[in-house]
Protein backbone atom coordinates (compact mmCIF):
# COMPACT_ATOMS: atom_id res chain seq x y z
CA UNK A 1 0.00 0.00 0.00
CA UNK A 2 1.13 3.71 -0.86
CA UNK A 3 1.96 5.65 1.66
CA UNK A 4 -0.05 8.71 2.68
CA UNK A 5 3.30 10.89 3.37
CA UNK A 6 6.17 9.77 2.88
CA UNK A 7 9.56 11.89 3.75
CA UNK A 8 12.84 10.15 2.44
CA UNK A 9 15.89 12.55 4.05
CA UNK A 10 14.40 15.94 4.09
CA UNK A 11 15.65 19.08 5.27
CA UNK A 12 14.82 22.32 5.70
CA UNK A 13 17.01 25.16 7.08
CA UNK A 14 16.02 29.45 7.89
CA UNK A 15 19.53 31.25 7.26
CA UNK A 16 21.79 29.21 9.84
CA UNK A 17 18.89 27.27 11.75
CA UNK A 18 18.40 23.63 10.73
CA UNK A 19 14.69 23.80 11.30
CA UNK A 20 14.15 20.41 9.84
CA UNK A 21 17.25 17.77 9.47
CA UNK A 22 17.26 14.80 7.54
CA UNK A 23 13.40 13.56 8.67
CA UNK A 24 12.43 10.18 7.09
CA UNK A 25 9.15 9.77 7.95
CA UNK A 26 6.05 7.15 6.39
CA UNK A 27 2.15 8.36 7.62
CA UNK A 28 0.20 5.09 6.30
CA UNK A 29 -3.61 5.88 4.87
CA UNK A 30 -6.05 6.35 7.29
CA UNK A 31 -3.70 6.95 10.28
CA UNK A 32 -4.25 9.64 13.31
CA UNK A 33 -0.95 10.66 12.98
CA UNK A 34 0.92 13.47 15.95
CA UNK A 35 4.22 15.24 15.56
CA UNK A 36 5.06 15.71 18.91
CA UNK A 37 7.73 18.08 20.04
CA UNK A 38 8.44 21.55 21.64
CA UNK A 39 8.87 24.98 19.89
CA UNK A 40 10.92 25.18 17.56
CA UNK A 41 11.50 21.42 17.00
CA UNK A 42 10.48 21.10 13.23
CA UNK A 43 7.44 19.50 13.40
CA UNK A 44 5.23 22.84 12.35
CA UNK A 45 8.13 22.96 9.81
CA UNK A 46 7.00 19.28 8.63
CA UNK A 47 3.65 20.42 8.28
CA UNK A 48 4.00 22.64 6.42
CA UNK A 49 6.46 21.35 3.74
CA UNK A 50 3.40 18.89 3.45
CA UNK A 51 0.92 21.29 2.66
CA UNK A 52 3.45 23.23 0.35
CA UNK A 53 4.03 26.25 2.48
CA UNK A 54 7.97 25.14 2.13
CA UNK A 55 9.93 23.83 -0.05
CA UNK A 56 12.62 21.05 1.13
CA UNK A 57 16.45 21.89 0.61
CA UNK A 58 17.02 18.54 0.14
CA UNK A 59 15.50 14.87 0.26
CA UNK A 60 12.30 13.71 -0.72
CA UNK A 61 8.78 14.25 -0.36
CA UNK A 62 5.66 12.05 -1.76
CA UNK A 63 2.05 12.48 -1.36
CA UNK A 64 -0.22 9.29 -1.89
CA UNK A 65 2.63 8.41 -4.35
CA UNK A 66 3.11 11.63 -5.99
CA UNK A 67 6.44 13.78 -5.56
CA UNK A 68 5.27 16.70 -4.12
CA UNK A 69 8.34 19.36 -4.10
CA UNK A 70 7.85 22.09 -6.50
CA UNK A 71 3.74 21.33 -6.59
CA UNK A 72 1.74 24.58 -4.89
CA UNK A 73 -0.31 24.34 -1.99
CA UNK A 74 -3.47 25.07 -4.58
CA UNK A 75 -2.25 21.85 -6.42
CA UNK A 76 -2.17 19.50 -3.24
CA UNK A 77 -4.68 17.34 -2.21
CA UNK A 78 -3.85 18.35 1.08
CA UNK A 79 -6.30 21.21 3.59
CA UNK A 80 -4.86 22.80 6.55
CA UNK A 81 -6.93 23.61 9.74
CA UNK A 82 -4.37 26.68 10.82
CA UNK A 83 -3.53 27.27 14.54
CA UNK A 84 -5.81 30.77 14.46
CA UNK A 85 -8.02 29.17 12.12
CA UNK A 86 -7.38 31.64 9.64
CA UNK A 87 -10.92 32.34 8.77
CA UNK A 88 -11.73 35.15 6.11
CA UNK A 89 -12.79 37.82 7.79
CA UNK A 90 -15.06 39.32 5.48
CA UNK A 91 -16.86 36.30 4.55
CA UNK A 92 -20.04 34.33 6.23
CA UNK A 93 -19.20 31.38 7.69
CA UNK A 94 -21.08 29.53 4.66
CA UNK A 95 -18.92 31.54 2.01
CA UNK A 96 -15.70 30.52 4.29
CA UNK A 97 -16.89 26.83 4.69
CA UNK A 98 -17.61 27.17 0.53
CA UNK A 99 -14.49 28.63 -0.63
CA UNK A 100 -12.57 26.26 -1.93
CA UNK A 101 -15.30 25.00 -4.22
CA UNK A 102 -15.84 28.79 -5.34
CA UNK A 103 -12.17 28.64 -6.68
CA UNK A 104 -12.70 25.41 -8.31
CA UNK A 105 -15.24 26.96 -10.21
CA UNK A 106 -18.62 24.70 -8.76
CA UNK A 107 -21.63 26.45 -9.05
CA UNK A 108 -23.29 28.96 -6.22
CA UNK A 109 -26.20 26.38 -5.59
CA UNK A 110 -24.49 23.48 -5.20
CA UNK A 111 -21.46 24.73 -3.00
CA UNK A 112 -23.55 25.98 -0.77
CA UNK A 113 -25.42 22.48 -0.35
CA UNK A 114 -22.00 21.24 0.40
CA UNK A 115 -21.13 24.09 2.67
CA UNK A 116 -24.19 23.03 4.51
CA UNK A 117 -23.63 19.23 4.77
CA UNK A 118 -19.76 19.92 6.20
CA UNK A 119 -21.35 23.04 9.01
CA UNK A 120 -23.64 20.00 10.15
CA UNK A 121 -20.59 17.71 10.18
CA UNK A 122 -18.97 19.74 12.79
CA UNK A 123 -22.16 20.14 14.64
CA UNK A 124 -22.46 23.72 13.06
CA UNK A 125 -25.64 23.43 10.95
CA UNK A 126 -27.10 27.34 10.76
CA UNK A 127 -24.69 29.16 11.75
CA UNK A 128 -23.76 30.09 7.38
CA UNK A 129 -25.31 33.48 7.66
CA UNK A 130 -22.75 34.89 10.60
CA UNK A 131 -19.47 36.68 10.49
CA UNK A 132 -16.05 34.79 12.44
CA UNK A 133 -15.83 37.65 14.30
CA UNK A 134 -19.12 36.66 15.69
CA UNK A 135 -18.07 32.70 16.87
CA UNK A 136 -16.59 31.77 19.82
CA UNK A 137 -13.01 30.08 19.69
CA UNK A 138 -14.42 26.54 19.66
CA UNK A 139 -16.51 27.40 16.86
CA UNK A 140 -14.33 29.21 14.57
CA UNK A 141 -12.16 26.07 15.14
CA UNK A 142 -15.15 24.03 14.33
CA UNK A 143 -15.42 26.38 10.83
CA UNK A 144 -11.96 25.96 10.15
CA UNK A 145 -12.21 21.96 10.01
CA UNK A 146 -15.43 22.33 7.84
CA UNK A 147 -13.86 24.84 5.71
CA UNK A 148 -10.70 22.31 5.13
CA UNK A 149 -12.99 19.12 5.11
CA UNK A 150 -15.76 20.20 2.48
CA UNK A 151 -13.09 19.93 0.00
CA UNK A 152 -12.71 16.14 0.62
CA UNK A 153 -8.64 16.31 1.28
CA UNK A 154 -6.49 12.94 1.05
CA UNK A 155 -4.97 13.83 3.97
CA UNK A 156 -5.42 16.81 6.69
CA UNK A 157 -3.11 18.64 8.17
CA UNK A 158 -4.12 20.42 11.75
CA UNK A 159 -1.48 23.14 13.48
CA UNK A 160 -1.95 23.14 16.84
CA UNK A 161 -5.42 22.19 16.67
CA UNK A 162 -6.75 22.51 19.97
CA UNK A 163 -4.28 24.73 21.54
CA UNK A 164 -6.50 27.82 21.80
CA UNK A 165 -9.21 26.10 23.58
CA UNK A 166 -9.75 26.11 27.27
CA UNK A 167 -9.59 22.80 29.09
CA UNK A 168 -13.24 21.43 28.95
CA UNK A 169 -13.61 22.46 25.46
CA UNK A 170 -10.03 20.83 24.25
CA UNK A 171 -11.11 17.66 25.82
CA UNK A 172 -14.72 17.67 24.00
CA UNK A 173 -13.19 18.10 21.00
CA UNK A 174 -10.02 15.58 21.27
CA UNK A 175 -13.07 13.23 20.96
CA UNK A 176 -14.97 14.80 18.62
CA UNK A 177 -11.53 14.75 16.26
CA UNK A 178 -11.19 11.14 16.90
CA UNK A 179 -14.56 10.14 15.68
CA UNK A 180 -14.98 12.36 13.13
CA UNK A 181 -11.23 11.21 11.78
CA UNK A 182 -12.38 7.31 12.16
CA UNK A 183 -15.65 7.78 10.03
CA UNK A 184 -14.09 9.97 7.17
CA UNK A 185 -11.14 7.66 7.03
CA UNK A 186 -9.18 10.48 6.09
CA UNK A 187 -5.42 10.39 7.43
CA UNK A 188 -4.97 12.73 9.74
CA UNK A 189 -1.54 14.14 10.64
CA UNK A 190 -1.84 17.00 13.10
CA UNK A 191 1.24 18.95 14.91
CA UNK A 192 1.07 19.63 18.76
CA UNK A 193 3.58 20.37 21.72
CA UNK A 194 1.35 18.93 24.30
CA UNK A 195 1.85 15.09 24.84
CA UNK A 196 -1.66 14.13 26.72
CA UNK A 197 -3.30 15.44 23.46
CA UNK A 198 -0.78 13.29 21.16
CA UNK A 199 -0.83 10.57 23.56
CA UNK A 200 -4.69 10.28 23.54
CA UNK A 201 -5.55 11.05 20.19
CA UNK A 202 -3.45 9.72 17.80
CA UNK A 203 -2.77 5.82 16.62
CA UNK A 204 1.45 7.11 16.08
CA UNK A 205 3.50 9.30 17.56
CA UNK A 206 6.54 10.88 16.41
CA UNK A 207 8.67 12.94 18.98
CA UNK A 208 10.24 15.55 17.53
CA UNK A 209 13.75 17.21 18.47
CA UNK A 210 16.35 19.86 16.96
CA UNK A 211 14.81 19.28 13.87
CA UNK A 212 15.12 15.41 14.25
CA UNK A 213 12.28 12.32 14.82
CA UNK A 214 13.67 11.05 18.10
CA UNK A 215 10.98 8.17 17.88
CA UNK A 216 8.36 7.07 16.29
CA UNK A 217 5.52 4.73 17.62
CA UNK A 218 2.39 3.98 18.83
CA UNK A 219 1.49 6.00 22.01
CA UNK A 220 2.17 3.19 24.24
CA UNK A 221 6.16 2.29 22.90
CA UNK A 222 6.66 6.11 23.38
CA UNK A 223 5.51 6.27 27.04
CA UNK A 224 6.26 2.94 28.37
CA UNK A 225 10.00 2.98 26.36
CA UNK A 226 11.04 6.00 25.29
CA UNK A 227 14.52 5.45 23.28
CA UNK A 228 16.25 8.45 25.33
CA UNK A 229 16.21 10.56 27.74
CA UNK A 230 14.42 13.70 25.99
CA UNK A 231 11.49 11.32 25.02
CA UNK A 232 11.08 10.49 28.71
CA UNK A 233 11.62 14.04 29.70
CA UNK A 234 9.15 15.47 27.42
CA UNK A 235 6.59 12.52 26.82
CA UNK A 236 6.10 11.11 30.32
CA UNK A 237 5.51 12.16 34.04
CA UNK A 238 8.12 9.51 34.36
CA UNK A 239 11.44 9.51 37.08
CA UNK A 240 14.28 10.11 34.56
CA UNK A 241 17.35 8.99 36.53
CA UNK A 242 21.13 9.56 35.91
CA UNK A 243 23.61 6.41 35.52
CA UNK A 244 25.29 7.74 39.04
CA UNK A 245 21.99 7.21 41.33
CA UNK A 246 21.06 4.06 39.00
CA UNK A 247 24.50 2.67 40.33
CA UNK A 248 23.34 4.17 43.92
CA UNK A 249 19.91 2.45 43.19
CA UNK A 250 21.72 -1.17 42.54
CA UNK A 251 20.91 -0.61 39.28
CA UNK A 252 23.42 -0.67 35.73
CA UNK A 253 25.45 2.30 35.72
CA UNK A 254 22.70 3.73 32.60
CA UNK A 255 19.96 6.33 31.88
CA UNK A 256 16.65 5.08 33.16
CA UNK A 257 13.26 6.11 33.44
CA UNK A 258 11.19 4.90 36.19
CA UNK A 259 7.53 5.53 36.06
CA UNK A 260 5.91 7.38 39.44
CA UNK A 261 2.99 4.29 39.55
CA UNK A 262 6.18 1.56 39.54
CA UNK A 263 7.11 2.60 42.81
CA UNK A 264 5.83 1.32 45.52
CA UNK A 265 6.43 2.33 49.51
CA UNK A 266 7.84 -0.29 51.99
CA UNK A 267 8.40 0.98 56.00
CA UNK A 268 11.73 -1.31 56.21
CA UNK A 269 14.58 -1.88 53.66
CA UNK A 270 14.19 -0.83 50.19
CA UNK A 271 15.67 2.53 49.38
CA UNK A 272 15.75 4.85 52.11
CA UNK A 273 13.89 8.14 50.95
CA UNK A 274 12.30 11.47 52.32
CA UNK A 275 8.98 12.62 52.09
CA UNK A 276 9.23 16.11 50.92
CA UNK A 277 5.42 17.29 49.20
CA UNK A 278 2.06 15.41 48.74
CA UNK A 279 -0.27 16.39 46.01
CA UNK A 280 -3.49 14.70 46.09
CA UNK A 281 -4.80 13.95 42.52
CA UNK A 282 -8.08 12.60 43.85
CA UNK A 283 -7.58 9.18 42.05
CA UNK A 284 -4.21 9.14 43.57
CA UNK A 285 -1.59 11.00 45.63
CA UNK A 286 1.60 12.12 43.82
CA UNK A 287 4.82 12.16 46.64
CA UNK A 288 7.36 13.99 45.80
CA UNK A 289 10.74 12.27 47.87
CA UNK A 290 14.31 12.28 47.74
CA UNK A 291 16.30 9.47 48.24
CA UNK A 292 19.92 10.44 48.54
CA UNK A 293 20.34 13.62 46.35
CA UNK A 294 17.80 12.71 43.52
CA UNK A 295 14.62 13.74 43.25
CA UNK A 296 11.63 11.34 42.41
CA UNK A 297 7.95 11.15 42.41
CA UNK A 298 6.01 8.22 43.19
CA UNK A 299 1.81 7.55 43.08
CA UNK A 300 0.39 6.21 45.35
CA UNK A 301 -2.89 4.62 44.43
CA UNK A 302 -5.89 6.64 46.74
CA UNK A 303 -6.86 3.87 49.82
CA UNK A 304 -3.00 3.96 51.01
CA UNK A 305 -2.50 5.95 54.07
CA UNK A 306 -0.12 8.99 53.04
CA UNK A 307 2.88 10.01 54.77
CA UNK A 308 3.43 12.85 56.70
CA UNK A 309 5.96 14.88 55.53
CA UNK A 310 9.58 14.64 56.70
CA UNK A 311 9.52 10.74 57.42
CA UNK A 312 11.51 8.49 55.98
CA UNK A 313 10.45 5.97 53.99
CA UNK A 314 11.95 2.59 51.63
CA UNK A 315 11.11 2.65 47.95
CA UNK A 316 10.91 -0.74 45.93
CA UNK A 317 9.93 -1.22 42.64
CA UNK A 318 10.63 -4.56 40.18
CA UNK A 319 13.68 -4.55 37.97
CA UNK A 320 11.22 -5.14 35.20
CA UNK A 321 9.79 -1.30 35.22
CA UNK A 322 13.61 0.49 35.05
CA UNK A 323 13.51 1.53 31.52
CA UNK A 324 17.26 1.71 30.35
CA UNK A 325 17.68 4.10 27.26
CA UNK A 326 20.32 6.71 25.57
CA UNK A 327 21.25 9.72 27.79
CA UNK A 328 21.33 11.59 24.31
CA UNK A 329 18.96 13.78 23.19
CA UNK B 1 0.02 62.90 30.25
CA UNK B 2 -2.41 64.60 32.32
CA UNK B 3 -3.96 62.34 35.63
CA UNK B 4 -8.02 62.16 35.18
CA UNK B 5 -8.69 64.65 39.04
CA UNK B 6 -7.17 67.48 36.28
CA UNK B 7 -9.51 66.41 33.41
CA UNK B 8 -10.90 70.36 32.84
CA UNK B 9 -8.56 73.17 31.67
CA UNK B 10 -8.14 76.48 33.53
CA UNK B 11 -9.85 79.37 31.48
CA UNK B 12 -7.07 80.96 30.40
CA UNK B 13 -5.41 77.60 29.07
CA UNK B 14 -9.19 77.84 27.27
CA UNK B 15 -8.88 80.91 25.96
CA UNK B 16 -5.13 80.40 24.62
CA UNK B 17 -6.34 77.38 23.13
CA UNK B 18 -9.37 78.94 21.36
CA UNK B 19 -7.21 81.73 20.17
CA UNK B 20 -4.46 79.15 18.72
CA UNK B 21 -7.46 77.57 16.08
CA UNK B 22 -8.62 80.78 15.33
CA UNK B 23 -5.51 82.07 14.29
CA UNK B 24 -4.93 78.78 12.02
CA UNK B 25 -8.86 78.89 10.31
CA UNK B 26 -9.40 82.55 10.51
CA UNK B 27 -6.98 83.03 7.17
CA UNK B 28 -9.09 80.30 5.22
CA UNK B 29 -12.71 81.86 6.11
CA UNK B 30 -10.62 85.36 4.14
CA UNK B 31 -10.13 83.29 1.43
CA UNK B 32 -13.81 82.59 1.28
CA UNK B 33 -15.35 85.77 2.04
CA UNK B 34 -12.93 87.31 -0.38
CA UNK B 35 -14.26 85.06 -3.33
CA UNK B 36 -17.43 87.18 -2.70
CA UNK B 37 -16.43 90.63 -2.17
CA UNK B 38 -16.93 93.42 -5.31
CA UNK B 39 -13.65 94.50 -4.96
CA UNK B 40 -11.55 93.77 -7.43
CA UNK B 41 -7.83 95.22 -7.10
CA UNK B 42 -6.61 94.68 -3.59
CA UNK B 43 -7.90 92.63 -0.42
CA UNK B 44 -9.92 95.11 1.34
CA UNK B 45 -11.22 94.75 4.18
CA UNK B 46 -14.38 94.82 5.30
CA UNK B 47 -15.51 93.76 1.95
CA UNK B 48 -17.95 96.99 0.35
CA UNK B 49 -20.40 94.74 -1.30
CA UNK B 50 -20.69 90.82 -1.53
CA UNK B 51 -22.06 89.31 -5.38
CA UNK B 52 -21.37 85.77 -6.90
CA UNK B 53 -20.54 87.63 -9.98
CA UNK B 54 -16.97 86.26 -9.59
CA UNK B 55 -18.16 82.62 -10.16
CA UNK B 56 -19.27 83.07 -13.53
CA UNK B 57 -16.00 85.14 -14.58
CA UNK B 58 -14.13 82.30 -13.54
CA UNK B 59 -16.06 79.55 -15.23
CA UNK B 60 -15.57 81.90 -18.56
CA UNK B 61 -11.48 82.55 -18.02
CA UNK B 62 -9.87 79.59 -20.44
CA UNK B 63 -7.00 79.53 -18.75
CA UNK B 64 -8.53 78.37 -14.67
CA UNK B 65 -9.85 75.42 -17.12
CA UNK B 66 -6.40 74.70 -19.02
CA UNK B 67 -4.89 74.76 -15.37
CA UNK B 68 -8.01 72.74 -13.65
CA UNK B 69 -7.61 70.05 -16.55
CA UNK B 70 -4.11 69.65 -16.19
CA UNK B 71 -4.01 69.32 -12.35
CA UNK B 72 -6.39 66.82 -12.26
CA UNK B 73 -4.73 65.16 -15.44
CA UNK B 74 -1.78 65.35 -13.20
CA UNK B 75 -3.72 64.21 -10.08
CA UNK B 76 -5.52 61.47 -11.26
CA UNK B 77 -2.31 59.32 -13.09
CA UNK B 78 -0.10 59.94 -10.51
CA UNK B 79 -2.82 58.40 -8.32
CA UNK B 80 -3.51 55.52 -10.34
CA UNK B 81 0.33 54.94 -10.56
CA UNK B 82 1.19 55.31 -6.74
CA UNK B 83 -1.78 52.83 -5.98
CA UNK B 84 -0.19 50.23 -8.06
CA UNK B 85 3.37 50.79 -7.15
CA UNK B 86 3.00 51.45 -3.71
CA UNK B 87 0.29 48.47 -2.84
CA UNK B 88 3.40 46.48 -5.03
CA UNK B 89 6.06 47.58 -2.60
CA UNK B 90 3.66 47.28 0.65
CA UNK B 91 2.96 43.28 -0.22
CA UNK B 92 6.82 42.60 -0.85
CA UNK B 93 8.10 44.87 2.37
CA UNK B 94 5.12 42.81 4.24
CA UNK B 95 4.77 39.64 3.38
CA UNK B 96 8.18 38.46 1.89
CA UNK B 97 11.56 38.50 3.59
CA UNK B 98 14.35 39.78 1.46
CA UNK B 99 18.26 40.87 1.73
CA UNK B 100 17.64 44.74 1.77
CA UNK B 101 14.39 44.95 2.77
CA UNK B 102 14.74 47.77 5.67
CA UNK B 103 16.73 49.68 3.26
CA UNK B 104 14.12 49.67 0.35
CA UNK B 105 11.25 50.24 3.06
CA UNK B 106 12.99 53.74 4.41
CA UNK B 107 14.04 54.71 0.46
CA UNK B 108 10.54 54.46 -0.57
CA UNK B 109 9.61 56.25 2.61
CA UNK B 110 12.67 59.05 2.39
CA UNK B 111 10.88 61.21 -0.30
CA UNK B 112 7.69 62.32 1.80
CA UNK B 113 10.61 62.62 4.67
CA UNK B 114 13.23 64.69 1.89
CA UNK B 115 11.77 68.58 1.57
CA UNK B 116 10.13 69.15 -1.55
CA UNK B 117 12.63 71.11 -2.73
CA UNK B 118 14.94 68.46 -3.11
CA UNK B 119 13.15 66.30 -4.83
CA UNK B 120 12.35 69.23 -7.14
CA UNK B 121 16.13 70.36 -7.79
CA UNK B 122 17.15 66.81 -7.98
CA UNK B 123 14.51 65.54 -10.64
CA UNK B 124 15.02 68.72 -12.49
CA UNK B 125 18.90 68.09 -13.22
CA UNK B 126 17.66 64.18 -13.64
CA UNK B 127 15.36 65.63 -16.94
CA UNK B 128 18.00 68.02 -17.93
CA UNK B 129 20.71 65.58 -17.75
CA UNK B 130 18.92 62.66 -19.50
CA UNK B 131 17.68 65.49 -22.14
CA UNK B 132 13.70 64.68 -20.84
CA UNK B 133 11.40 67.58 -22.01
CA UNK B 134 9.14 69.17 -19.46
CA UNK B 135 5.10 67.88 -20.17
CA UNK B 136 2.60 66.21 -18.28
CA UNK B 137 4.89 63.54 -17.45
CA UNK B 138 7.57 65.27 -15.73
CA UNK B 139 4.95 66.50 -13.18
CA UNK B 140 3.72 63.12 -13.07
CA UNK B 141 6.50 61.48 -12.55
CA UNK B 142 7.87 64.29 -9.60
CA UNK B 143 4.23 63.42 -8.18
CA UNK B 144 4.56 60.34 -8.00
CA UNK B 145 7.66 60.22 -5.76
CA UNK B 146 5.51 61.65 -3.09
CA UNK B 147 2.56 59.93 -3.79
CA UNK B 148 3.99 55.97 -3.67
CA UNK B 149 4.82 56.75 0.06
CA UNK B 150 1.08 57.64 1.00
CA UNK B 151 -0.58 54.61 -0.58
CA UNK B 152 2.68 52.55 0.47
CA UNK B 153 2.36 53.98 4.36
CA UNK B 154 -1.29 53.19 3.89
CA UNK B 155 -1.47 49.33 2.19
CA UNK B 156 1.70 48.42 4.21
CA UNK B 157 -0.10 49.13 7.83
CA UNK B 158 -3.46 46.88 6.55
CA UNK B 159 -0.86 44.26 5.02
CA UNK B 160 0.76 43.95 8.31
CA UNK B 161 -2.71 43.54 10.56
CA UNK B 162 -3.54 41.46 7.63
CA UNK B 163 -3.16 37.52 9.00
CA UNK B 164 -0.35 35.95 6.57
CA UNK B 165 -2.01 32.74 7.08
CA UNK B 166 -5.43 33.99 5.20
CA UNK B 167 -3.07 33.81 2.43
CA UNK B 168 -2.20 30.73 2.97
CA UNK B 169 -5.27 29.32 4.01
CA UNK B 170 -6.52 30.53 0.53
CA UNK B 171 -3.87 28.51 -1.11
CA UNK B 172 -4.08 26.25 0.81
CA UNK B 173 -8.01 26.08 -0.05
CA UNK B 174 -7.12 25.59 -4.07
CA UNK B 175 -7.12 29.02 -4.73
CA UNK B 176 -3.81 30.61 -6.86
CA UNK B 177 -2.00 33.84 -6.85
CA UNK B 178 -4.41 35.57 -8.92
CA UNK B 179 -7.46 34.43 -7.29
CA UNK B 180 -6.48 34.73 -3.89
CA UNK B 181 -5.69 38.36 -4.69
CA UNK B 182 -9.22 38.94 -6.07
CA UNK B 183 -10.49 37.31 -3.15
CA UNK B 184 -8.74 37.67 0.38
CA UNK B 185 -6.16 40.43 -0.02
CA UNK B 186 -7.74 42.78 -2.06
CA UNK B 187 -11.31 42.81 0.34
CA UNK B 188 -8.78 43.18 3.09
CA UNK B 189 -6.80 46.22 1.24
CA UNK B 190 -9.10 48.01 -0.38
CA UNK B 191 -10.34 50.45 2.33
CA UNK B 192 -6.60 51.17 3.00
CA UNK B 193 -6.21 51.66 -0.63
CA UNK B 194 -9.06 54.21 -1.12
CA UNK B 195 -7.90 56.39 1.54
CA UNK B 196 -4.58 56.26 0.36
CA UNK B 197 -5.14 57.11 -3.13
CA UNK B 198 -7.60 59.99 -1.71
CA UNK B 199 -4.67 61.28 0.21
CA UNK B 200 -2.23 61.15 -2.91
CA UNK B 201 -4.79 62.76 -5.18
CA UNK B 202 -5.18 65.42 -2.49
CA UNK B 203 -1.56 66.12 -2.28
CA UNK B 204 -1.22 66.03 -5.74
CA UNK B 205 -3.68 68.39 -6.43
CA UNK B 206 -2.35 71.36 -4.21
CA UNK B 207 1.55 70.40 -5.02
CA UNK B 208 3.81 73.77 -6.00
CA UNK B 209 7.00 73.28 -5.08
CA UNK B 210 8.26 69.82 -6.94
CA UNK B 211 5.58 71.23 -9.86
CA UNK B 212 7.95 74.34 -10.06
CA UNK B 213 11.08 72.33 -10.96
CA UNK B 214 9.12 69.51 -12.97
CA UNK B 215 6.52 71.47 -14.91
CA UNK B 216 8.47 74.04 -17.31
CA UNK B 217 5.84 76.81 -18.84
CA UNK B 218 2.88 74.62 -17.66
CA UNK B 219 0.58 75.54 -14.87
CA UNK B 220 -0.88 73.31 -12.24
CA UNK B 221 -4.13 75.22 -10.67
CA UNK B 222 -1.92 76.02 -7.62
CA UNK B 223 1.15 77.23 -9.46
CA UNK B 224 -1.74 79.36 -11.83
CA UNK B 225 -3.16 80.71 -8.63
CA UNK B 226 0.46 81.75 -7.37
CA UNK B 227 0.86 83.82 -10.80
CA UNK B 228 -2.48 85.29 -10.18
CA UNK B 229 -2.04 86.62 -7.04
CA UNK B 230 0.82 88.39 -8.60
CA UNK B 231 -1.73 90.72 -10.98
CA UNK B 232 -3.60 92.74 -9.86
CA UNK B 233 -6.90 92.41 -12.18
CA UNK B 234 -10.01 90.49 -11.44
CA UNK B 235 -8.38 89.02 -7.99
CA UNK B 236 -11.10 87.49 -6.11
CA UNK B 237 -11.61 84.39 -9.67
CA UNK B 238 -8.26 83.38 -7.58
CA UNK B 239 -10.36 83.24 -4.42
CA UNK B 240 -13.09 81.85 -6.19
CA UNK B 241 -10.38 78.92 -7.81
CA UNK B 242 -9.00 78.43 -4.16
CA UNK B 243 -12.72 77.94 -2.73
CA UNK B 244 -13.21 74.85 -5.43
CA UNK B 245 -9.64 74.00 -4.65
CA UNK B 246 -10.16 73.60 -0.89
CA UNK B 247 -13.57 71.59 -1.49
CA UNK B 248 -11.73 69.44 -3.86
CA UNK B 249 -8.61 68.43 -1.26
CA UNK B 250 -10.56 68.73 1.14
CA UNK B 251 -13.28 66.40 0.81
CA UNK B 252 -11.20 63.25 -0.10
CA UNK B 253 -8.55 63.68 3.24
CA UNK B 254 -11.99 64.00 5.26
CA UNK B 255 -13.58 60.80 3.72
CA UNK B 256 -10.12 59.51 4.46
CA UNK B 257 -10.05 60.02 7.55
CA UNK B 258 -13.51 58.06 7.92
CA UNK B 259 -12.78 55.47 6.34
CA UNK B 260 -10.11 54.36 8.07
CA UNK B 261 -10.50 56.19 11.80
CA UNK B 262 -11.31 53.20 13.61
CA UNK B 263 -8.50 50.92 11.81
CA UNK B 264 -4.74 52.84 11.21
CA UNK B 265 -3.52 55.99 10.80
CA UNK B 266 -3.34 58.08 7.85
CA UNK B 267 0.08 58.10 7.44
CA UNK B 268 2.11 60.76 5.42
CA UNK B 269 -0.96 62.79 5.85
CA UNK B 270 1.41 65.63 6.68
CA UNK B 271 3.21 66.77 3.79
Amino acid sequence: MTAAVSFSGVSRHFGKVQAVDRVDLVVEPGEFFAMLGPSGSGKTTCLRLIAGFEQPDSGHIEIFGETAEGVPPYRRNVNTVFQDYALFPHFSILDNVAYGLMVKGIGKAERHRQAEEALALVKLPDYGARKPGQLSGGQRQRVALARALVNRPRVLLLDEPLGALDLKLRESMQEELKSLQRSLGITFIFVTHDQGEALSMADRVAVFNKGRIVQAGTPQEIYNRPKTRFVADFVGSSNVIDPDAMRYFGGEARCASLRPEAISLVRDGGVRAHVRSAAFLGAATRLGVTAGDVSLSVMLPAGQPVPEQGTEVGLTWAPGDVHYMDDAA
Amino acid sequence: MRSDTEATASLPLKIAAGAGIAFLHLPILLIFVYAFTTEEKSFQWPPPGLTLNWFSVAWNRPDVWQALSLSVKVASVATAIALLLGTLAAAAVSQTRFFGREAISLLVILPIALPGIITGIALRSAFSLADIPYSLWTIILGHGTFCVVVVYNNAVARFRRTSGSLIEASMDLGADGFQTFRHIILPNIATALLAGGMLAFALSFDEVIVTTFTGGQQATLPIWMLQELIRPRQRPVTNVVAVVVVLVTFLPILAAYYLTRDTDEIAGSGK
